[in-house]
């Protein structure tokens, strides 16, 4: 059957040329679509920048670094699978607590394999919430996402001779990274650790946001009908990305605590699943990248306007999201997306063209 | 040989209304089956039972001689029963090529790897463009489905159930909503269809049901009111009365709403 299509393809012969340019370009764009562009190492080269022009601030540095990595893994669920979710700080608060009980309650104190601990825990823990949960879409799941982080705080708090409460556990200890670079004043270990941290789970993150599985997510997002209807096995795809993204979450947490040296149950705040999905919204959801400038930009607005008015501080902020969501209803990246195709050349743009000019009477 | 769909005694209630009422009906592979009956006598709501969207009180669905009955939507499909919906359900903001290769991928189970990249493998997509060329979209191809005009859109519609390769083709009022001046394309897709695959279409326009349909079934108040070939249904009086001559109403009304 395939060969008679495309012997019926090839048989189009008076367009011919034109046709099978036109199939190029498409195959071409798929192709060529998950390639790292130039713009990509900007971010990169940033972060970079910001260890040696603000060597005394990499302390906030860091912090940042973990907001973006905890903006990430919602992006995965929120931005590509279209979950929308007030309770992930759960996650990254498990994964906070695997870390800082392991170092205080068993002496856990290594922090890399900390780190895969607490994508384990929290994997796990999404894994069995999202596979209830998940059947459930909109307002009701908004609901049940926030109540499951609620209830991991009150687990906490009612076993606070385990979390230590709202005191939280002070003054963890962990070893030196990989057993040689020790802890400084200035935080820049824990710069270059959590910089590490991120680039290799935005690795894998991308891989997966540009793969087949990638494209199913976006389709759930889509149209969820559609999906049911081509056969796709909807629910465990959500568990199954959910499960990734609770781990994600967890990896921010556990860094969280390594970096802070310390954890409260403050961690599962419902204010924390509001603010990561603050900034990744301000930055612009779906694009990976957004979840850098979303993070970058609120942290560092919200530290500028603290020392500004310590007591106002948060009407800089609710100003800035009226702002973006008057003028930038896809993100800050949307503007600069919006500013590159209206000043660059945009590829895209000039294959339409090109076509509409082509297919004219 | 085993009929490639075979519907047995269905029956569906909402509350105290009966929509579904023993429908009991089969095609055979290659059919060529036209669904039609009045608004309301619950057409959409046999195809939505047979694909699984909604769940019979009772009687049984057989694919190929295997009882789906209780399958999800998802195990129905990769076993080669596809459908197109009434009003689009189309991935809006991706392009014409991804919409197709999101079919092929759950067909083939590409969906589930999460490693290499979508683009990586170059059979997809070429099987993709080979399903566009046959509509003649492949123009189309990089467009985002949402800024085509709704005639291509119906068609990336028809696009994708037949990207799934099915054995049983829903087609769900596959010209509805599109200009009559486009509609002819659509129509000469559905005509030109596979002859392997068994296809269920719904229509209201009687041109092309008999036109196009070996078979036509009678739908009427969620039961079948009778069944046979083109020239039975045109020569059948009570159809006459209950459908066309509805039908001859609707269109005096839809006329004098118009003016």
């Amino acid at each position: 059957m395939a060969a008679n299509e495309t012997t019926a393809a090839a048989m189009t012969s008076p367009r011919d040329s034109e046709a099978i340019a036109a199939r190029d370009r498409a195959a071409e764009y798929l192709v060529s679509r998950h390639r790292y562009r130039w713009a990509e190492a900007l971010p990169w080269l940033a972060c970079i920048a910001v260890f040696f022009l603000f060597p005394d601030r990499l302390t906030f540095g860091s912090q940042v670094l973990v907001m973006v990595l905890f903006a990430l893994s919602l992006d995965l669920i929120l931005g590509y699978a279209g979950i929308v979710t007030l309770g992930h700080a759960a996650f990254f608060g498990i994964g906070a607590y695997t870390v800082g009980l392991g170092a205080a309650k068993f002496g856990w104190t290594e922090p890399v394999s900390g780190l895969f601990a607490a994508f384990v825990v929290a994997s796990i823990a999404g894994f069995i919430t999202g596979w209830f949960l998940l059947r459930y879409r909109g307002l009701t799941l908004l609901m049940l996402t926030l109540a499951t982080a609620i209830m991991m705080q009150e687990a906490g708090n009612l076993r606070s001779d385990l979390s230590g409460g709202y005191d939280g556990l002070p003054g963890l200890v962990f070893d030196p990274l990989l057993g040689r670079f020790d802890y400084d004043l200035y935080g820049h270990t824990n710069y270059v650790y959590a910089l590490v941290v991120l680039a290799v789970v935005f690795y894998f993150v991308r891989r997966i946001v540009y793969s087949p599985f990638g494209q199913a997510l976006t389709g759930i997002r889509e149209n969820v009908r559609r999906m049911h209807a081509i056969g796709s096995p909807v629910h465990w795809r959500l568990v199954t990305v959910y499960t990734i993204a609770a781990g994600i979450a967890g990896i921010a947490g556990a860094l969280f605590t390594q970096t802070n040296a310390y954890v409260t149950l403050t961690v599962f705040d419902f204010e924390n699943s509001a603010k990561v999905m603050v900034m990744l919204i301000l930055g612009g959801t779906g694009r990976l990248y957004g979840a850098f400038l979303g993070a970058a930009v609120y942290m560092v607005l919200e530290d500028y306007f603290s020392k500004l008015s310590p007591t106002f501080w948060q009407f800089g902020i609710g100003l800035l999201l009226v702002l973006a969501v008057l003028f930038a209803r896809r993100g800050v990246l949307g503007l600069f997306e919006q500013a590159g195709a209206y000043f660059g050349k945009d590829k895209n743009l000039d294959k339409n063209l090109d076509k509409n000019k082509g297919t004219k009477p | 040989m085993t009929a490639a769909l075979q519907v047995q005694n269905l029956n569906r209630s909402f509350g105290a209304l009966n929509v579904t009422r023993d429908v009991t009906m089969s095609l055979e592979r290659g059919a060529r089956c036209a669904l039609i009956g009045p608004n309301g006598a619950g057409k959409t709501t046999l195809v939505n039972l047979i694909t699984g969207v909604l769940k019979p009180s009772s009687g049984t669905v057989l694919l190929n001689g295997v009882d789906i009955t209780t399958s999800s939507q998802a195990t129905r499909a990769r076993g080669g029963l596809a459908r197109t919906f009434q009003i689009n359900q189309l991935f809006r903001g991706l392009s014409v090529l991804e919409n197709i290769c999101m079919a092929i991928g759950e067909r083939d189970g590409e969906n589930s790897n999460m490693w290499r990249s979508a683009g990586a493998k170059r059979s997809v997509i070429d099987e993709a463009l080979d399903h566009l060329d046959s509509l003649r979209l492949v123009d189309d191809a990089l467009r985002l489905v949402r800024e085509l005009p709704y005639g291509r859109q119906r068609l990336v519609e028809i696009a994708i159930a037949l990207a799934q390769k099915p054995r049983v083709l829903l087609l769900d009022e596959p010209a509805a909503g599109v200009p009559s001046s486009e509609s002819h394309l659509i129509l000469d897709v559905v005509a030109n269809l596979d002859p392997d695959i068994a296809v269920l279409i719904i229509e209201h326009d009687m041109d092309v049901v008999f036109r196009f349909a070996r078979e036509i079934i009678v739908l009427v108040q969620g039961a079948v009111f009778t069944q046979g070939t083109p020239k039975e249904i045109m020569s059948n009086e009570d159809v006459r009365a209950v459908y066309l001559g509805q039908e001859g109403h609707d269109a005096v009304q839809r006329g004098g709403g118009h003016v």
